[in-house]
C-alpha cells in the first residue's frame, strides 16, 4: 500500500531545500515561491497520512522497511501509529508557516535560510516516525544542526552564546541517550528495532540508568525544570522562524521521546520513578508560572509560558490513566498551534518597533487593530480559555491528574490562575492603555500574508477547541495500547 | 425532532449576530449592526417564549448535539437540557438583553465602537444561553468562562482609560481563581462519577454521597458542592471574591446592567440550583454557602451608604442583593433565589439603565454630589428608578418584597448552621438597603440641583459636540426611555407570580429538595395570595426596618442634607473602614499580587540565574574549565618538561620491571 508516504514527507523537503540552496539568495523572489512550493507539497504529502489512517489499529501504520547498515543490523524503519503521526502533520503544517513568516523580513541570506528550515522539517518527520534507534538517533541529533545554524545566523545580538547553549545542553543529554542505546542494541542481541526492545525484558537496576538516562537527554529537550535554562535564551535570540519551530515543534521530540522509549521499553522504572517526574512537572508548572509574570522580555515570557505548559504534558504522561496521556498529546498538539502564533505575534511587533521589552509598548490596539484581535485571542488560548485548544489538553490533564490525586491535580489547576495572569497582564501593558510613545503611534496594522499566518494559525486554535473529537479519536487505539504495555511489569 | 433544531437556534441566532456585526461591522455600518444583532436576539426570545409553552405543556428535553470528545471512558457531549429552570432562564436573559440592546442605540450613539459594542453584547447572550441550556459540565464550562471572556472585553470596552483595563484583568483574575475551584469540582464529579452528564452524575449521586475522597480524606460530595460554590462564588462576587465587581462599573452602563447585574453575576445562583440534587446531600456545604451569602449581604449594602458615583452605590446595592440569593441557596430555597434573580433582573437592570441615563444628561458625570434636583429634568427616568428603588427596598406591591420576604423567611426556617447568623444579616440589610435606595433616589433627583457648580469647574466634556448648553440636563431619547419603561413593568409586576412560581410547581422536578429541609413547603402553607401576602408584611419586622431606612434617607438627604457630612465627620474610623471597603483592594494588591511578584522575581534571580545558571550551568562550565586547566599542564610543549616525565616514567617501568615476583 502507500508505504512510500514517510518517505516523503522526510525528502521532500530535505530534498526540496537543494534548489533552493541552488538559486542563491540573489533570485529573492524565486527562492521565496520555491521554498513556499517544497514546504505546501511537503504538507499535502502528509495528508494521506490523516485520511487513511486506520484509527482501530493500534499498532504501527504506512510502515517501511529497508536495510542501511546491515553489519550491525540497523534498518531504515519508518512507521506511524496514533501517538507519532499529528506531529508529521503539525510540523509541516509549521514549515508552511514558517516559510510565510520569513517571506519579507529575512534580508540576509534568505535562500539558506528558508533552506534550513526546510531540511529542519524533514528532519523532525523522520524523528516522529524513525522506529530503528540508529536512524533516530541520527535524525535527533541531525536536527541540532539547523536550529543551531538559524539561532547563531539570524538570530540577535547575543546569538553565539545563546546557540552554544542550545548547541551543549541538549547534546550533553543525547550523549547519555546513545550510551543507552547502544545498551539495548547488546541486551536485544544485535536489534535497533525500537519495537524490539518494547518487548525486551529488562531487571529493575538497568531499567532505572536507562530510564535516567533517557530522561536527561529527553528532559532537556522538553525542557522541565530545571535544564530549562537555555530555552529563554534561545527564543530570546532566535529568529522569530526559529523560535517558532522551537516552540512548536522542537519541544515536542523530548515529550515523544517519553512516550516512544521511556514508558515503553522501562515501564517499572518509569512507575518507580513516576512521582519524581510528576513532582518536576508541578514545580515546572507553577515555579515557572511565578517566573513568567515578572518577564520583562515578551519572548521570554512566553518561553516561560512555553515551559510551563509543557510541564502538563509531562504531568500527563506520568499519571498513566488515558485521559490524561491522551490529555497531554492534545496539550502538545495545542501547544504547537498557540506557541506558534504567541511567537509570531511577537514577531509581528518585532518586525515594526525592533524590540521585544513590554515596556516599549503600550496601547497597541489603537494603531493594530486587527492584529490586537487576533493576540487578544491567542492569549485567551494561551490562557486556556474553553473553545480555543489550549484549554482542551489543560483540562483532559487536569482530570486525569484529580482522579490520580487531588492534590497534583490541585498544584496543576493553579495554572488556570497563572497562565492567565502572566498572559493577560503582558496584554494589557502592550495592547490596550492609551498609545505610549510616537514607535507605537506610527505602527502600521498587519496585511494579508500575516493576516492569513495568523488567521490560519486561529482557525486550528478555534476548530480543535470546539471539536477535539478527531485529534483524540486517532490516538485512542495506540493509547490504550500503551497504557496496557506499561502496566505489565519487564521484570 | 424539530424542537431540537428550535434549541439549537436560541444561542445560534444571537451568535450569528455578534459575528456579522464583529467580523463585518464596517460592511453593514452602525443601523445594519444593530439591526442584526437586535434581530438575532429578538429571534432567539421569540423561541425561548415558544419553548416556554411547550415545557408548559410537559414537552422536557436531554440530549446531545454533538460528541465534543471521548477518552478514558468519558464521554463528553455538547447538549441541552430544557426544563423549566432552564426555560426561566432563558427568557430573563434574552429578554433584559433585548432591552439593553435597544437601549444601546441611544447609549453608545455617539462611540467609535459601536458595532464592536453590539458584537459583544449579543456574543454575551450567546455564551450566556450556552450556559443556562447545558445538560454537562463541560458545556457548563464554556458558557461560564466564555461570559468572563465577554465580560473582560466589556468591562475594558474603553480601552485607553488605565482604569478600565485595570479593572477588567482583575476582574478576569478573581474569577479565576473562583474558577480554579469550579474545576476542581468538576474533576472530582468526573473521577468519582466517570460521567459529567447532569442526568448521570444526578443519578449516581447518593453513591456520591456515601465517598470520603481517598487522598483528602473529606467527604466527597462536601468536597465536590465547596468546590462548585467557590466557582459560583467568583462569578456571582461573594465575599471575599466580590472585589472585581464594584470596578467592573468602568465598563459603558448598558453592559453594567446586561452582565454585571441581570445576568452573567446570577449564573452562579443558576448553578447551585441546578445542582440542587447535589448541594441537598451536604448539609456542611450548605451552611457554607449560607454564611457567604450573609456576610456578603449585609456587609456590601453598607458600603453602598458610602459611595458617591451612582453607578458605584447600584453596583454595591447589587452585591447584596447576590448575598440574598446566596442565602436563599443555602437555606435550600432554590426556587426563592431563582424568583428573586429574576425580580432583580428586572428592578436591577431599571436602576443600572436609569443611572445610565443620568450619566448621559450629565454628559458623563456619575458623582452625584453634582447631580440632584434631576426630576423635573427628567420625569421618565426619575419615575423608573423611584418605582425600581421601591423595589429594591423591598417594599410591597413592588416585584422585589415578594422575593425578598419570601428569602428572609425561608431562611428563617433555615436549621443549617450559620442559619440564624445568616438570619440576623437579612433583617439588617433590609433597613440599609431602604437606606441606600432612597438615599441614591433623593441625592440624585431631590434636593438643590449642583449641577450646575459641577459645570464650572469641570468643563472637559464640551468637546464631542453636545450643543452650547450642554450643561443643561434633559430627559433621554426613545430609545432609552423605553426599555425603561418595559423593564419597569415586570420590576413592579413580576413579584406577582410568586403563587405560581413558588408553590406552584413551576419548577417540576428540576429543583431537588431534601426531606430535611422542607421550608419552602412551610411557607407554601402559610401563603394565602399574593393581597394576603402584602396585607401581612405591614405587620412583620422586615416592612418597618425598610420603611425606617427610606424614612432615614429621605431625613438625611431631604429635611436635613447638612447631616450626613456631620455624620460622616462623627463616625471617624468606621466611615474609613467603609469607604476603604473594608481594605480588600489594599490587602489584595498588597499581598496577592505583590506578593506574586516577588515570588516570581525571587525564583527567577534567585533560582534561574543564581542557582541553576550560576552554580549548575556556569558552575559545571568552569568545573570543565578547572580540569582542562589541569590537563593543560601535561600539554605545556615545553620540551624539557616531556623529557623529564619521559624519563620519570622510565625509570617508574624499570623499577616495577625489576621488583616482579
Amino acid at each position: 500500500m502507500n508505504s512510500q508516504l514517510l518517505s516523503l514527507a522526510i525528502w521532500v523537503p530535505i530534498l526540496g531545500a537543494v534548489p533552493v540552496f541552488w538559486i542563491g539568495s540573489e533570485r529573492r523572489t524565486l527562492v521565496r515561491w520555491l521554498s513556499l512550493a517544497v514546504a505546501v507539497a511537503g504538507f499535502l504529502v502528509t495528508l494521506p497520512l490523516y485520511s487513511g489512517f486506520d484509527v482501530t489499529q493500534a499498532g504501527m501504520q504506512f510502515v517501511e522497511q529497508a536495510p542501511w547498515i546491515t553489519r550491525f543490523n540497523v534498518q531504515y524503519l519508518l512507521g506511524v501509529d496514533g501517538i507519532s503521526m499529528p506531529f508529521i502533520l503539525l510540523n509541516s503544517l509549521v514549515t508552511v508557516l514558517v516559510v510565510l513568516a520569513g517571506w519579507e523580513v529575512i534580508e540576509d541570506k534568505q535562500a539558506q535560510y528558508m533552506g534550513a528550515f526546510l531540511i529542519m522539517s524533514g528532519l523532525m518527520n523522520g524523528i516522529f516516525s524513525a522506529l530503528d534507534g540508529v536512524l533516530f538517533y541520527v535524525f535527533f541529533e541531525a536536527s541540532l544542526i539547523p536550529m543551531y545554524i538559524i539561532i547563531g545566523a539570524w538570530g540577535g545580538p547575543n546569538r553565539v552564546y545563546a546557540a552554544f547553549k542550545f548547541f551543549l545542553y541538549t547534546l550533553l543529554g543525547s550523549l547519555l541517550m546513545l550510551v543507552a542505546l547502544i545498551w539495548l542494541f547488546l541486551e536485544s542481541n544485535g536489534s535497533f528495532n525500537i519495537l524490539d526492545w518494547h518487548q525486551l525484558r529488562i531487571g529493575i537496576a538497568p531499567q532505572i540508568l536507562i530510564f535516567i538516562a533517557f530522561l536527561v537527554s529527553f528532559a532537556v529537550k522538553v525542557p522541565m525544570w530545571p535544564v530549562h535554562t537555555w530555552l529563554p535564551d534561545a527564543h530570546v535570540e532566535a529568529p522569530t522562524g526559529g523560535s517558532v519551530v522551537l516552540a512548536a515543534i522542537a519541544l515536542k521530540l523530548g515529550a515523544y521521546g517519553f512516550v516512544r522509549f521511556s514508558l515503553p521499553i522501562v515501564p517499572d522504572a518509569s512507575h518507580q520513578l513516576a512521582p519524581f517526574i510528576i513532582a518536576l512537572s508541578l514545580i515546572g508548572v507553577i515555579y515557572i508560572g511565578f517566573v513568567a509574570l515578572v518577564q520583562t522580555d515578551m519572548k521570554k515570557l512566553i518561553a516561560y509560558s512555553s515551559i510551563s505548559h509543557m510541564g502538563f504534558v509531562t504531568l500527563g504522561f506520568f499519571i498513566f490513566n488515558q485521559i490524561g496521556v491522551e490529555g497531554a498529546l492534545v496539550q502538545m498538539i495545542s501547544h504547537g498551534f498557540v506557541s506558534a502564533a504567541m511567537f509570531l505575534c511577537v514577531g509581528v511587533m518585532y518586525d515594526r518597533m525592533h524590540s521585544r521589552m513590554i515596556a516599549d509598548y503600550g496601547g497597541v490596539v489603537n494603531t493594530m487593530p486587527k492584529f490586537a484581535a487576533l493576540f487578544v485571542f491567542f492569549a485567551m488560548a494561551n490562557s486556556g480559555l474553553p473553545a480555543t485548544s489550549g484549554f482542551v489538553g489543560e483540562f483532559m490533564v487536569i482530570l486525569g491528574a484529580i482522579k490520580f490525586n487531588f492534590w497534583v491535580g490541585f498544584a496543576a489547576a493553579t495554572t488556570l490562575i497563572l497562565g492567565a495572569a502572566y498572559t493577560l497582564w503582558m496584554v494589557k501593558r502592550v495592547v490596550f492603555g492609551e498609545v505610549a510613545n510616537d514607535h507605537v503611534a506610527k505602527l502600521t496594522d498587519i496585511g494579508g500574508r500575516e493576516l492569513l499566518i495568523l488567521g490560519l494559525l486561529a482557525v486550528c486554535v478555534l476548530a480543535m477547541g470546539l471539536y477535539p473529537f478527531p485529534f483524540t479519536e486517532v490516538m485512542h487505539a495506540s493509547v490504550d495500547n500503551l497504557l496496557k504495555h506499561v502496566a505489565v511489569s519487564k521484570l | 425532532m424539530g424542537m431540537k433544531n428550535l434549541y439549537l437556534l436560541v444561542p445560534l441566532a444571537p451568535l450569528a449576530g455578534a459575528i456579522l456585526a464583529g467580523f463585518f461591522g464596517k460592511v453593514i455600518g452602525r443601523t445594519g449592526a444593530h439591526l442584526v444583532t437586535i434581530l438575532g436576539v429578538a429571534i432567539s426570545f421569540a423561541l425561548s417564549v415558544l419553548i416556554y409553552q411547550d415545557v408548559q405543556a410537559g414537552h422536557l428535553f436531554n440530549g446531545a448535539v454533538y460528541t465534543w470528545m471521548e477518552s478514558g471512558g468519558l464521554k463528553l457531549q455538547v447538549g441541552f437540557l430544557i426544563d423549566p429552570l432552564t426555560v426561566t432562564m432563558m427568557l430573563v436573559v434574552n429578554f433584559v438583553s433585548l432591552m439593553v440592546h435597544v437601549y444601546t442605540i441611544g447609549y453608545m450613539a455617539e462611540d467609535p465602537g459601536y458595532q464592536r459594542f453590539f458584537s459583544y453584547i449579543s456574543l454575551f447572550t450567546f455564551s450566556m444561553l450556552m450556559l443556562v441550556m447545558s445538560n454537562n459540565f463541560v458545556q457548563l464550562f464554556f458558557g461560564w468562562e466564555a461570559v468572563g471572556l465577554v465580560s473582560y472585553l466589556l468591562i475594558g470596552f474603553w480601552y485607553t482609560r488605565p482604569t478600565a483595563i485595570y479593572a477588567n484583568l482583575k476582574a478576569f483574575l478573581v474569577n479565576r481563581v473562583g474558577d480554579f475551584g469550579f474545576l476542581l469540582g468538576i474533576g472530582l464529579i468526573a473521577a468519582y462519577a466517570g460521567s459529567l452528564d447532569y442526568a448521570e452524575v444526578f443519578a449516581k449521586r447518593e453513591q456520591l454521597a456515601a465517598i470520603t475522597e481517598l487522598v483528602t480524606g473529606w467527604p466527597l460530595i462536601t468536597a465536590i458542592c465547596i468546590c462548585l460554590f467557590i466557582g459560583a462564588m467568583g462569578k456571582s462576587a461573594q465575599f471575599p471574591l466580590h472585589v472585581w465587581l464594584p470596578d467592573s462599573m468602568e465598563g459603558p452602563t448598558p453592559i453594567s446592567a446586561l452582565i454585571h447585574a441581570a445576568t452573567m453575576v446570577t449564573a452562579g445562583i443558576f448553578m447551585v440550583s441546578r445542582m440542587s440534587p447535589l448541594f441537598e446531600l451536604s448539609d456542611t456545604a450548605l451552611s457554607f454557602v449560607i454564611v457567604i451569602g450573609a456576610i456578603t449581604t449585609l456587609f456590601m449594602a453598607l458600603i453602598a451608604i458610602v459611595q458617591t458615583d451612582i453607578k458605584r452605590v447600584v453596583a454595591y446595592s447589587t452585591l447584596s442583593q447576590l448575598g440574598y440569593m446566596t442565602m436563599a441557596l443555602g437555606a435550600s430555597a432554590y426556587s426563592v433565589a431563582i424568583f428573586h434573580l429574576m425580580t432583580h433582573a428586572f428592578f436591577k437592570a431599571v436602576l443600572f439603565l436609569g443611572a445610565g441615563s443620568v450619566i448621559i444628561a450629565m454628559h458623563h458625570e456619575q458623582d452625584m454630589r453634582r447631580m440632584g434636583g434631576l426630576r423635573k429634568y427628567m420625569p421618565v427616568t426619575y419615575l423608573t428608578m423611584f418605582i425600581a428603588a421601591i423595589a429594591n427596598a423591598g417594599l410591597p406591591p413592588f416585584a422585589g418584597f415578594f422575593s425578598k420576604d419570601s428569602i428572609i423567611e425561608a431562611v428563617h426556617f433555615a436549621q443549617v448552621p450559620g442559619a440564624g447568623f445568616a438570619y440576623f444579616c437579612a433583617l439588617a440589610a433590609v433597613f440599609v438597603g431602604g437606606l441606600y435606595s432612597f438615599r441614591l433616589i433623593f441625592f440624585t433627583f431631590h434636593g438643590k440641583e449642583r449641577f450646575r457648580e459641577a459645570a464650572h469647574d469641570a468643563h472637559g466634556h464640551d468637546a464631542h459636540g453636545h450643543g452650547h448648553h450642554a450643561a443643561e440636563p434633559h430627559e433621554s431619547p426613545k430609545v432609552v426611555t423605553v426599555p425603561l419603561i418595559l423593564l419597569s413593568i415586570p420590576a413592579i409586576a413580576s413579584g406577582w407570580l410568586i403563587g405560581t412560581v413558588l408553590y406552584g410547581k413551576w419548577f417540576g422536578d428540576a429543583i431537588y429538595i431534601a426531606e430535611s429541609h422542607k421550608g419552602v413547603e412551610k411557607m407554601a402553607e402559610e401563603f394565602h395570595g399574593v393581597a394576603g401576602m402584602v396585607m401581612h408584611s405591614v405587620t412583620t419586622l422586615p416592612f418597618w426596618l425598610a420603611i425606617s431606612g427610606a424614612a432615614t434617607a429621605w431625613f438625611l438627604y431631604i429635611v436635613r442634607p447638612d447631616l450626613p457630612a456631620v455624620i460622616k465627620k462623627k463616625s471617624g474610623v468606621l466611615a474609613t473602614i467603609l469607604e476603604e471597603k473594608y481594605g480588600f483592594d489594599r490587602f489584595n494588591e498588597w499581598f496577592f499580587a505583590g506578593g506574586a511578584r516577588l515570588i516570581g522575581r525571587g525564583l527567577w534571580k534567585g533560582g534561574d540565574q543564581a542557582l541553576i545558571d550560576g552554580v549548575m550551568v556556569n558552575g559545571s562550565a568552569s568545573v570543565v574549565g578547572w580540569i582542562s586547566g589541569l590537563v593543560r599542564l601535561f600539554q605545556s610543549g615545553r620540551i624539557y618538561q616531556y623529557a623529564f616525565g619521559m624519563i620519570f616514567g622510565v625509570f617508574a617501568l624499570l623499577t616495577l620491571w625489576f621488583n616482579r615476583a
